[in-house]
């Protein structure tokens, strides 16, 4: 089985991305890799915070529900929800089929953009994959 | 702990080449999803779908004693079904607890096959060995099991396996020659939807499999047989019924008969049990009236109660309604259509509303 894990995103273990936001250094944007959709299957329902909640680095801020299983997100970095992906609201299932784009899950404004240093890099992620395939 | 080595399907090649994802089931590895549960469930409810259920113990009776056998262990008439026809029914112990719910079938000359859940397959046979000695034959290991269920399935088995399939009546059951072979053709199914189910020996079994596919059924996995049949409203033997739940709460009266007056295990209890009014334990259906997921275990309570009435049976995501719906055993003045209720969805607590049975009913006309 072969996942998507573009070049330019940065990667957490609990199989999540997150991408910089070129305008604006302090924000990211996160969403679960290709590889954590599959495994979770459809999914039906995301229970998150609302906007102007606080994040706290490693720790769960939200729960996605799939067709067969609950698993929870954790908050790779720490900072403010500055949005939740609407659309999600009526079509979840965006997920799964664009995991990258418009499956997007939350906008955050860090309170320490220098945390992001201790994620992974594309290059890790992939051996992360393959071992967590075996 | 025992070392458990799960029972291969005789079809699982043609599983693994259509990517299904497997998962132990009652001591099976099953396939439990190809593409994804929702869309497998979509192909049921708007096309057809494929089901590999051959985990589902099949055991024949033959005889003239076959059907007094049959009735002596099971709450259904059975001496009463005539020629071509199935009913379902339940073993039921001398509490009128239900051991297992069956499918049973009565064919020509005084043959009788009997379908049991997996995980109390071997239970179920000393059931029947007990009343049937060897005649009691189990087939479940040379044949192979499968569902074609969906508002295109009757077509479908009429194309494939030729006309007298249109002919069926629902819980009609007939055998077909095919090819070389025979199948046997029951217009029964686990979802809700119009469909047959066909045992076929394993060595023609990937022949029918392959036509199915080829004559558009999707295949589907446990997964979305579990949506299916939870959205219908349908019990899951284990999970929304089990030895300790007995046929009348769980609204399954119409699968026992006393009138005949015939004994069968578990009657004494019942027609006690069918004569006190259901004050304690009644299922209920329940569908969330906000976003959110009900699963199994799930404590149920009055709103704003701090006390649990009860844990979900059965709970998940209805596909087809888009919403939580979830099945709990209710005090009966609770268990009214209507009723307001909250779940507690991991400290969350979710408004949900018992309504009538089934959750989805297919579109009429």
């Amino acid at each position: 089985m072969s996942y998507e894990t573009p070049e330019h995103l940065l990667y957490t273990t609990d199989h999540e991305w997150l991408q910089r936001d070129d305008e604006r250094p302090d924000e990211v944007t996160i969403g679960i890799t290709d590889f954590a959709q599959e495994q979770v299957g459809d999914v039906v329902y995301l229970e998150l915070p609302a906007a102007g909640s606080a994040l706290t680095a490693g720790e769960p801020f939200g729960e996605i529900e799939s067709a067969k299983t609950v698993a929870e997100l954790f908050a790779p970095i720490g900072g403010e929800l500055i949005a939740v992906n609407a659309e999600l609201e009526e079509r979840p299932e965006l997920v799964n089929e664009s995991p990258y784009d418009d499956g997007w899950i939350v906008r955050v404004r860090m309170s320490r953009p220098a945390e992001l240093d201790g994620l992974l890099n594309v290059h890790a992620y992939r051996e992360l994959i393959v071992e967590d395939e075996r | 702990m025992r070392d458990v080595v799960l029972t291969q399907l005789a079809l699982r090649e043609r599983h693994l080449a259509r990517g299904a994802r497997f998962a132990p089931f009652a001591g099976w590895e099953m396939p439990l999803q190809y593409e994804g549960i929702v869309s497998e469930h979509r192909a049921v409810r708007e096309r057809v779908g494929l089901f590999d259920v051959s985990h589902l113990a099949r055991v024949w009776l033959r005889g003239p004693e076959a059907a007094a056998r049959l009735r002596s262990v099971t709450t259904y008439d059975v001496t009463s079904l005539p020629e071509g026809a199935a009913h379902y029914s339940l073993y039921c112990n001398a509490a009128g607890g239900i051991e297992d719910d069956v499918f049973i079938y009565h064919l020509p000359d005084q043959r009788w096959l009997v379908i049991h859940n997996a995980a109390n397959a071997e239970r179920d046979l000393e059931r029947l060995r007990a009343v049937a000695g060897q005649d009691a034959a189990d087939v479940t290991a040379e044949t192979v099991l499968l569902a074609v269920q969906g508002p295109q399935a009757i077509e479908l088995l009429n194309r494939v396996l030729g006309e007298a399939v249109t002919t069926l009546q629902p819980r009609g059951c007939v055998e077909l020659a095919w090819r070389d072979t025979r199948v046997l053709v029951a217009r029964t199914g686990y979802t809700g939807e119009d469909g047959g189910e066909c045992v076929i020996g394993i060595e023609h079994a990937e022949a029918l499999w392959d036509a199915l596919l080829a004559g558009g059924a999707t295949p589907a996995g446990l997964g979305a047989r579990d949506t299916l049949r939870l959205e219908a409203a349908l019990p899951l033997h284990g999970n929304d019924i089990d030895p300790t739940t007995h046929p009348y709460e769980a609204g399954l009266g119409f699968a026992v008969s006393l009138d005949d007056g015939a004994p069968f295990t578990g009657r004494e209890a019942l027609v006690e049990a069918k004569s006190r009014p259901a004050s304690y334990g009644c299922v209920a259906h329940l569908s969330a009236r906000a976003r959110g997921v009900l699963r199994r275990g799930y404590e149920v309570r009055e709103p704003g109660a701090d006390v649990s009435l009860s844990q979900l049976t059965s709970g998940g995501h209805s596909p087809s309604l888009r919403l939580g719906i979830g099945m709990a055993y209710l005090p009966a003045t609770l268990a009214k259509p209507g009723v307001m209720l909250e779940v507690d969805v991991r400290g969350r607590a979710l408004p949900v509303e018992v309504v009538r049975r089934p959750f989805y009913r297919k579109p009429t006309g």
